[in-house]
């Protein structure tokens, strides 16, 4: 073989590096995804709701809602997700579709209490009685960080209160909304205080407290 | 470095594997390679401690999926009839008669083309990804250049 000819058939094989595979690798790729879904391979599905107060990022558990958040900084979040809870984190719809769901509902004005199941397993100690004392406020009513310390019987932890909610990994769901200062005001929020107020007036709540 | 979230791993990879089924086992039988390969990826991925190198690491399981689809067909030797509701290839390979000619060559060779060119990694990477030697690699891609050579490069005249 001449080294003309040799150059030539390498020039025809290289040219399979340029052929556009984007579409059909994607189009497989989504039917694996479905079928590993199916078969219980995905530990964590992620996804994205939209929403009036922005997109959601939300990932779901076989155990419930694990996190909600509206931080764009998806890949931050993923990795959080992968090495906290399983790096098997997908978008996958079977898990995320009931989220949204319920979410569309709410933001619809036609739900005031969720049903879906919440995977508090991102908290501990302290941080998840504050969380699971919050889920129990409904929507319409707020509480304040002192009422809140005092019904976990720490009466003047209202900081350690306030510090537990900040870290709330299920925005929304878990209604950290609904605590407020006792001061007046909606207070302070992850997602920023016009999102606060934007789901109290959503919930016609009524903020003095 | 532990392995990042599936998904990132996907984004950063899905194309590379994808690429490496289409011309090693045809566009006809990628979706089914894909879909295999990702599962027994997806499998293995939580006891995966090194992150440094997947995408030889995803490569070699496609590897394997190709090998044992290009065994399956060789057991039917009369092609199985269209399904009626398959859709047509999405890809259209360019030069059809030189991977038909690819797709010919014993399987070693034939990973050992596609990873070299297509794929376009270097000969050591090749080698751990076939589970043979740097030399090994070359050797395999000069016999399946050769053969190729003769199958089809003469053919064209």
């Amino acid at each position: 073989m001449t080294n003309a000819e040799l150059d030539d058939l390498e020039a025809a094989l290289r040219r399979g590096a340029d052929v556009d595979v984007e579409a059909p690798a994607d189009t497989a790729t989504r039917a694996a995804i479905s079928a590993a879904d199916r078969e219980g391979l995905v530990d964590v599905a992620v996804g994205t709701v939209e929403s009036p107060v922005g997109d959601l990022f939300v990932a779901v558990t076989a155990r419930g809602l694990v996190r909600l958040a509206f931080d764009p900084e998806q890949l931050r979040l993923l990795d959080d997700l992968a090495a906290r809870i399983s790096p098997r984190v997908l978008e996958a719809t079977s898990l995320v579709d009931p989220v949204r769901r319920e979410l569309d509902e709410y933001f619809a004005g036609r739900r005031r209490r969720f049903d879906l199941e919440v995977d508090l397993s991102l908290t501990s100690g302290w941080g998840r009685r504050v969380l699971e004392a919050t889920a129990r406020i409904p929507a319409g009513q707020v509480a304040t960080y002192g009422a809140l310390a005092a019904q976990l019987r720490k009466p003047g932890a209202a900081r350690a209160v306030g510090n537990a909610v900040a870290t709330n990994p299920v925005a929304i769901v878990v209604p950290c909304h609904r605590v407020v200062p006792a001061g007046g005001g909606v207070g302070k929020y992850g997602g920023g205080p016009e999102r606060k107020t934007f789901l109290l007036d959503l919930e016609h709540a009524d903020t003095t407290p | 470095m532990s392995p990042p979230p599936f998904h990132t791993f996907l984004e950063r990879h899905r194309d590379a594997v994808y690429r490496f089924l289409m011309f090693s086992v045809g566009p006809d039988a990628a979706d089914d390679c894909l879909q295999e390969t990702f599962t027994a990826a997806l499998r293995a991925y939580p006891r995966l401690t090194d992150g440094s190198n997947l995408r030889a690491w995803a490569l070699t399981i496609a590897h394997r999926k190709a090998i044992d689809a290009h065994r399956s067909r060789g057991r039917r030797p009369v092609p199985l009839p269209e399904l009626p509701d398959r859709p047509a290839p999405p890809v259209t390979l360019p030069d059809p008669g030189l991977w038909d000619a690819v797709g010919k060559l014993p399987p070693k060779q034939r990973a050992a083309i596609v990873l070299r060119f297509v794929s376009d990694l270097p000969f050591r990477q090749v080698g751990s990804i076939l589970d043979c030697s740097e030399a090994a690699a070359r050797q395999n891609v000069r016999e399946g250049l050769a053969r190729l050579r003769e199958e089809y490069v003469d053919d064209e005249r």
